[in-house]
């Protein structure tokens, strides 16, 4: 128990020390944009499938599970309304955050450590390139801006797959769902949300570089140091998102 | 050997009383070295004795305790991360891994160091020639766009060989740059060391357990022992050295 304690904390200074390290190194040149390209490329579109399926079927389930409820109390009108504030505000961003997790920061985490591993990082300090700016500063970077752009996607793609199911059902016409969605979404619905996607995104990127780039367990560590960023950052996500709500509460009125 | 090392020149490494320590582990207890430029000069000694944290103390990955480091006439325990980086620019590190990016061509993994120092490449094809010369010299220009997992072994220490080579460094550390290998590759590995030693006049540390890269690629060898230079001589002297320490070497 004192031990897990302790491990907490010192995980938790180590990740504020690795975060303070990013923040100070930045700014400051030289940029490796090219690689940076390339990380929003993995990160971005080869999660677009992925997010975008999620999305969709979440939009789909999250509308059939609430139509014959709201059909009981002849409030069927408010379907566009209810469920493209409740993707918009907190289903979209977690929900496409949590696959981002498991997919970009495990990814992110088992490369760094294999790196680690086989003496790559090393090879990058020798040739005097700075490691931590090529793969650490791009890698996170890229996962701040990516992330909150696939919760947009995946907001759209979510609102569509619900739009299909109000069509085929209740004969209610995209223009019309769509509207009626954007009828009741406030400033104050989409701006939090979409700032905490990209703390979240920024959560996520950290995570799998910290673990990555620390590894010290040989081969063994590769695949524990995936799964450690799977955790750790699912975590900060959940609590991020706990924080997001409390601040944005204080801003406006839920 | 066919070349020339001018003994009166100020060596180009120069370590005194170097001490090295991983908690109680004392690795390094005074250890003391001199290399020229144009020498060869092979360190062995057993698994676990500080060969490789030696030459990871000379290019800066590992801090030093205690002792004087000197390398091209800078104190290596003095200088600034940018500093630093500049000196490595001159220092080459071939790794016991060969440690190629896996996720890059081989002409990639080659253009990776010369991209990050602009100042060497004036253009594209400056570029390109730079990384094809540097293949050539490790004799494998045909392999230039596979990726390092269609390598073999061997293969990969001469595209990491070259990955140094194409900075034209000064000294080149060589990290067990014959193992894994079968005789017969290593053999080409310890006689392309030696051209390389002659045709870019270079200094080296070659950190070895092959007694027969020692004796074709070395001019001098240093025996560690026990965190120190225990003996040091040419590998003709040592090979006939009576002292059971060195000799269980040879053995």
């Amino acid at each position: 128990m004192l031990k897990g304690v302790k491990n907490f904390f010192l995980i938790a200074g180590q990740l504020s020390e690795f975060s303070a390290r990013y923040f100070r190194e930045v700014f400051f040149p030289p940029y490796e944009f090219k690689e940076f390209l390339k990380q929003c490329y993995f990160i971005g579109n080869k999660s677009f499938t992925l997010v975008g399926t999620t999305g969709l079927i979440m939009g789909i389930v999250l509308t059939l599970q609430t139509r014959p409820t709201l059909i009981e109390f002849g409030a069927v009108s408010w379907m566009p309304s209810m469920v493209g504030i409740a993707i918009v505000r907190e289903i979209g961003p977690v929900v496409t955050a949590l696959i981002c997790a498991g997919k970009i920061g495990s990814g992110i985490g088992a490369e760094l450590a294999s790196m680690k591993v086989t003496e790559q990082i090393d090879a990058m300090e020798v040739s005097g390139t700075n490691p931590f700016k090529y793969l650490v500063i791009t890698r996170v970077t890229a996962t701040t801006i990516m992330v909150p752009t696939l919760v947009v996607v995946a907001d759209i793609i979510s609102l569509s797959g619900s739009a299909l199911v109000e069509y085929l059902k209740g004969g209610v016409t995209f223009q019309l769902y769509f509207s009626k969605v954007f009828e009741y979404l406030e400033f104050g619905d989409l701006l939090p949300s979409i700032i905490k996607a990209f703390f979240f995104g920024f959560a996520i990127g950290i995570v799998g570089c910290y673990k990555g780039y620390t590894s010290t367990k040989g081969t063994e560590g590769v695949g524990r140091t995936a799964n450690e960023a799977v955790v750790i950052s699912s975590m900060l996500v959940f609590i991020l998102d706990f924080i997001a709500v409390l601040v944005s509460d204080i801003f406006y009125e839920l | 050997m066919a070349h020339e090392i001018n003994y009166n020149e100020p060596p180009v490494i120069e370590i005194e009383n170097l001490h090295k320590a991983f908690g109680a582990n004392k690795v390094l207890r005074g250890f003391n070295l001199k290399l020229w430029q144009g020498e060869n000069l092979a360190v062995m000694g057993k698994s676990g004795s500080g060969k490789s944290v030696l030459i990871k103390c000379i290019i800066g990955l590992v801090e030093i305790e205690q002792g004087k480091l000197m390398v091209l006439n800078q104190d290596v325990t003095l200088l600034n991360r940018k500093e630093l980086d500049q000196l490595r620019v001159s220092v080459g590190f071939q790794f016991q891994s060969s440690a190629l990016y896996d996720s890059m061509t081989v002409r990639e993994n080659l253009e990776f160091p010369l991209r990050r120092h602009q100042e060497r490449v004036k253009n594209e094809s400056n570029l390109t020639r730079l990384v094809t010369e540097a293949l050539e010299a490790v004799g494998l220009l045909q392999a230039i766009d596979y990726m390092p997992a269609e390598l073999s072994g061997g293969m990969k220490k001469r595209i990491a060989l070259a990955r140094t080579l194409i900075m034209r460094p000064k000294i080149i550390l060589y990290d067990e740059p014959t193992s894994g290998l079968d005789p017969v590759t290593a053999k080409e590995i310890s006689v392309l060391i030696t051209g390389i030693q002659e045709r870019f006049h270079t200094a080296s540390i070659i950190i070895t357990h092959d007694l027969a890269c020692a004796r074709l690629a070395s001019d001098r060898m240093i025996i560690l022992h026990e965190g120190i230079n225990y003996a040091e001589s040419t590998y003709k002297k040592l090979a006939v050295e009576k002292d059971e320490v060195v000799k269980s070497f040879f053995e």
